[in-house]
């Protein structure tokens, strides 16, 4: 592996002018390792990584721009189609923004509830990208099957409770949209009691499996201070060794009530991700354990939030959340009026693949479907 | 730790950058975000200085985004003494309200939000605005000083059509290449979809 980036340009120019052996592979947009329709413009030498930039848009529908020509309330259910696994994330994220926007507060019961969706979204999440990303790695079949038999029990509690399995549109400014039943939470918690057998399941398929370890340890390195500078965020950044965790940080919700570690990586490679989400699910157990335990009776929604016809006086706001895949942002600018005047995401999955290309450079054109698979993209978020 | 009020970040930012003319934008919603608007000559020294500065060490640049100010008129009634002529013929002085319009002009805006990984604190707020939104839609890129902001210019570049000075790669990114207008902007005018325009015809 050539790690010195001097070497790499000499290569690359020297091959430019015709002397070498450099070969451009477009990698996509229909590869089935691309999660989604992606391209990958990879030069070659060998079969090495002397350049790769990824290009994306192919699903672009300026969700932005639909979302300013709407109502504040009409862009929760555009929210679900960023990250189409976590629908519910997504709609915490906007509507937290919009809850700091025009000062809504939100009830008890309804931030536990909140919560538990959004733990179990987490669980599901990461308990499909390991499944995808052994099944990159060629475990074909096997590890992905069981992560979505899992997954399927958590969309089946999302489709009792808000009617649907992926698009949920469930969380309201003010509060979630329907309260939960008794039988919903007993369901919940049966769910949540085997959940850690599962992972266990999960983790002793594949851990300790050799060709596992000789193809993820060491493979895509990604340095601390370059996953701060470049903004990368999430399990990807715990991986490299960086504390933070904005359910830590900004205590959104009310996650300063539960007890639970931020698991960290030590070198950032593709194995030091792939464990990261492997903790991750244990900790969202923890605190599912928890919030099941302490959710208090009460209204789900604050009286005086008002879903139709909200104006938010003029002004900004910036609400953040930890979804499964990084730091989700919103950036609402009201100008008084019914519909946002600016309303922009911070995808996480877009500016995690900022550097996709420094984790690729000098490896093998093989290694760059697990790095990608690692980086954890879904390209409705990327392309939005 | 928290982060220190705007206030008090111009003033580290006025000693620390000599010459940098910082303004503090007030932020009237309940949120509480005030922002820093920046001049562009300093801006990039501002950036590294908020970046590598011991106590601020705002080394997470979360955010980049376009927002789009158009061109507006501003219509006020104003009272003004006008010789005016009378039944009589003879002129006398009067007040008389006339309406006045000033136009003013718009300007495309690129906000960063920044973070501390360090310190966990934020966000500080900057804001950079262009001469005007036709031919003066130049501002300094802050690639270099934070490479987060990459892939998030390039998409205000192409939605807004800000150009970002300095920046390593300034290519469209949503859009494809030979896409001439700017989607995000308030006056963009989508063309006639040809698909569903065929079907009524027909």
């Amino acid at each position: 592996m050539i790690t010195d980036v001097a070497e790499l340009e000499r290569i690359a120019v020297v091959n430019e002018d015709g002397l070498g052996d450099i070969m451009e592979v477009s990698m996509g947009p229909h590869h089935p390792s691309t999660h989604g329709v992606f391209r990958m413009d990879v030069r070659l030498e060998g079969e090495r990584v002397v350049r790769l930039k990824p290009v994306f848009g192919y699903l672009h529908r300026n969700h932005e721009k639909i979302a300013e020509h709407g109502a504040y309330l009409s862009a929760i259910p555009y929210t679900d189609r960023l990250d189409y696994l976590c629908s519910m994330t997504n709609n915490w994220g906007y509507v937290l923004a919009v809850e700091k926007l025009a000062g809504i507060a939100v009830p008890e019961r309804a931030e536990y509830i909140r919560v538990i969706v959004a733990e179990l979204t987490r669980f599901q999440n990461h308990a499909g990208l390991v499944g995808f990303l052994l099944q990159d790695m060629g475990a074909s079949g096997t590890p992905l099957m069981y992560a979505f038999r899992e997954r399927e029990k958590v969309l089946d509690l999302f489709e009792s409770l808000s009617g649907a399995r992926m698009m949920c549109n469930y969380m309201r400014f003010g509060g979630v949209r329907v309260d939960c039943s008794p039988a919903w939470l007993t369901e919940t918690r049966q769910l949540v009691g085997r959940l850690p057998g599962f992972v266990d399941e999960f983790e002793n398929l594949l851990r300790a499996n050799e060709i596992l370890m000789a193809r993820t340890q060491g493979t895509g390195v990604l340095p601390r201070e370059l996953a701060v500078n470049a903004g990368v965020t999430g399990p990807m950044l715990r991986a490299s060794g960086v504390n933070y965790d904005i359910r830590k940080v900004d205590k959104y919700g009310i996650y300063d009530r539960f007890s639970f570690r931020v698991p960290m990586g030590e070198h950032g490679d593709v194995y030091d991700r792939y464990m990261m989400r492997i903790l991750e699910m244990r900790e969202s157990v923890k605190i599912l354990e928890q919030a099941l335990r302490d959710i208090p009776a009460g209204p789900v929604m604050d009286a005086k939030a008002r879903l139709r016809g909200l104006r938010p006086k003029a002004g900004e706001a910036y609400g953040r959340i930890e979804s499964p895949k990084g730091e989700l942002g919103f950036y609402l600018i009201s100008d008084g009026s019914g519909n946002p005047y600016r309303y922009r995401v911070r995808p996480p999955s877009m500016i995690n693949l900022t550097i996709l290309e420094d984790m690729c450079l000098g490896e093998n054109i093989a290694d760059t479907v697990i790095i990608l698979g690692s980086v954890d993209i879904v390209l409705g978020e990327v392309d939005r | 730790m928290p982060l220190p009020s705007p206030e008090n970040i111009k003033a580290q930012i006025e000693a620390g950058v000599p010459g940098a003319s910082v303004t503090v934008i007030a932020n009237g919603s309940p949120s509480g975000q005030h922002s820093l608007l920046l001049d562009h000559a300093h801006a990039r020294a501002v950036a590294e200085f908020l970046r590598d500065d011991a106590e601020l060490r705002l080394d997470y640049c979360s955010l980049v985004t376009g927002v789009d100010w158009p061109d507006s008129e501003v219509t006020e009634k104003v009272k003004v003494k006008k010789l005016v002529a009378g039944p009589d013929g003879a002129e006398s002085e009067k007040e008389v309200e006339e309406v006045r319009k000033t136009k003013v002009p718009g300007y495309l805006e690129a906000v960063y939000h920044l973070f501390s990984m360090e310190k966990k604190h934020g966000p500080a707020i900057l804001r950079l605005r262009t001469a005007n939104r036709a031919d003066g839609t130049h501002l300094p890129s802050l690639t270099p000083v934070w490479r987060s902001a990459e892939f998030q210019e390039r998409e205000a570049f192409d939605l807004y059509g800000i150009v970002f000075d300095g920046h390593p790669d300034l290519r469209r990114i949503l859009m494809w290449d030979g896409f001439v207008d700017y989607p995000m902007r308030k006056d963009y005018v989508p063309p006639e979809d040809d698909i569903l325009v065929t079907g009524v015809k027909a």
